[in-house]
């Protein structure tokens, strides 16, 4: 049975099914349970209990949340756009789903590494699929033909190109000092304790003493890309109703949440790997005779990080108001994009002085 | 590197890869169609998305990940995004009048538009049956970062140059006009 299973054709199809099945559990049961989380957070940062009826400690929330979602019509109003309409929750989704396949879960099990595809531009490839996110709400804010959902689609594209161009920069940054686009192998190179972590090992090796920096100015344009407060511009329920979202009902509004859910988890999990060591342990290397245990340890250490950072995202929606959106402007090009040029600079110049001693 | 290239062992493996990239063919047919045909501009804007993730798909067959991905960054993430941005600062979506679909030269207008493709397909066709095209060099096994910008700053500087000029004067043509248009006001 286990040979059959292992030959090539079958594991080959079998992985593939895993893994599609295992991603979309993941994508479906963490924006449900960020959800929660979310508003639990939400609660006890404003000191209320959060939700409590439906299950123990409202555990059983998010499935009654689910439940309603899909019981509801989706109703395409008069007049828009409605093949536009209908599609642009799907492509929020689906390229958050895409990039999910790059992200090294951990080391080899088995001989097979935990991650969908080992590609060798898998750092692209998210940044690739990320974009279309701005290009979907956009799309779903246009054909709902509402003046809010107009209006907050215009602000998610200007927040977006302002945005995206700090974060390219950074992870070019990441890139010189990584030399490689291979997330398992950016892993990999983290090895042996938290000091050998990016955020850290720049400082001490002397390769970009403003690693941390970098790493700030990542987790700020990631906060801005997922349209996270306190840059959700694109929501501001308080004044654009719910913007780009207005118009949308029943579960293909859900889509947009599970898609935003899943973009933060996506968002996450690159900030884990490309400074926080990925799967690596934090003290030291996890022995390569404790085999598939090890592996599985690392994995909890990737998942221990990523949701560390999911808190911190939850924490500054709660803790942060709204800024205002020449505020958010101004953040990007006057203080992220040249101190992320400067950074860039920096290490450019820092390996071109390695590479001559 | 490529996936196609993985399990050579998978059933039917053969349909498989026709049947994707006539997937992407067809994706990129039906999105240049819709891009050239659409009545609304965002439809047209949505079917060049849809036609550059089709090409995207394409220089994936073609063994070369790296520009696929780069096709969709730039194109879906960059060029179709300003487009629509454009758009949303100019003209509200309205259906034109009948006055206003009314073309003045149906005719002529049909003509000149086929002899612009023909000369176009022609000058295409004739170049690629014409030109000894060079055997593709044989990708590294060992995809590097390195390899890639050494190329980009070495054999491909003319290209790579150019290209920065190019944008170098878009920027500051878009300063220029900016600030023109502040000291108006």
């Amino acid at each position: 049975m286990i040979e059959f299973l292992t030959s090539e054709p079958v594991l080959a199809i079998l992985r593939l099914v895993i893994y599609l099945v295992a991603i979309l559990a993941f994508v479906g049961l963490n924006a449900a349970y960020l959800v929660l989380a979310e508003r639990k957070g939400a609660g006890w940062f404003q000191r209320r209990p959060g939700p409590v009826e439906v299950g123990p400690w409202g555990i059983l929330q998010p499935i009654a949340d689910g439940l309603k979602l899909i019981s509801k019509q989706t109703i395409v109003p008069p007049g828009t756009d409605g093949l536009l309409f209908r599609i642009a929750p799907a492509m929020v989704l689906a390229p958050a789903l895409m990039c999910l396949v790059t992200i090294p879960f951990g080391d080899t099990v088995m001989g097979m590494p935990l991650v969908g595809r080992n590609i060798d531009v898998g750092l692209l490839m998210v940044f690739s699929f990320g974009s279309i996110n701005v290009f979907a709400i956009m799309l779903g804010g246009w054909a709902s033909r509402n003046k809010y959902a107009v209006i907050s689609a215009a602000r998610i594209v200007s927040q977006n190109v302002a945005y995206e161009i700090p974060m390219l920069l950074v992870v070019v940054t990441m890139m010189m000092i990584t030399g490689t686009l291979n997330l398992q192998e950016v892993v990999t190179q983290q090895a042996g304790g938290f000091w050998n972590w990016n955020v850290f090992r720049g400082v001490w090796t002397m390769t970009n003493p403003l690693v941390p920096v970098t790493f700030v100015i990542f987790f700020i344009c990631m906060l801005a890309e997922t349209n996270r407060a306190p840059f959700d511009m694109a929501e501001a329920e308080s004044e654009l109703i719910a913007g780009a979202f207005t118009e949308y009902a029943g579960f293909s509004w859900g889509l947009f949440f599970m898609g935003e859910y899943a973009n933060i988890v996506v968002g996450c999990s690159m900030a884990t790997v490309l400074f926080l060591g990925g799967w690596q342990s934090p003290i030291g290397t996890v022995p390569a005779s404790w085999g598939a245990l090890g592996s599985l340890l690392g994995v909890g250490f990737f998942f221990a990080k990523m949701y560390a950072l999911i808190f911190v995202v939850i924490w500054i929606r709660w803790t942060f108001p709204r800024t205002q959106f020449y505020g958010l402007l101004n953040l990007s090009w006057k203080i992220l994009i040249p101190t992320s040029l400067f950074t860039l600079l920096l290490t450019g110049a820092l390996l071109t002085i390695r590479s001559l001693l | 590197m490529n996936v196609l290239a993985v399990a050579p062992a998978f059933p039917f493996a053969d349909y498989l890869i026709a049947g994707i990239f006539l997937f992407f063919v067809a994706a990129t047919v039906a999105g240049a169609l819709i891009a050239a045909c659409a009545k609304r501009i965002i439809r047209g804007v949505s079917g060049l998305a849809l036609c550059s993730i089709g090409i995207a798909g394409l220089y994936y067959y073609l063994n070369s990940p790296f520009l696929a991905l780069m096709q969709i960054l730039i194109y879906v993430g960059a060029v179709c995004v300003v487009i629509v941005f454009g758009v949303m600062l100019s003209e509200p979506d309205e259906p034109l009048s009948a006055r206003e679909q009314r073309k003045p030269y149906p005719v002529f207008g049909l003509l000149l538009a086929a002899v612009v493709t023909a000369a176009i397909f022609a000058g295409v066709s004739r170049v690629g049956l014409d030109t000894a095209w060079p055997k593709a060099a044989a990708a590294d096994a060992a995809w590097k970062v390195e390899a890639l910008g050494e190329s980009l700053l070495s054999t491909y500087s003319l290209a790579f140059e150019l290209i920065s000029l190019v944008l170098l004067v878009a920027i500051l043509g878009a300063l220029a006009i900016a600030r023109g248009g502040r000291d108006k006001e």
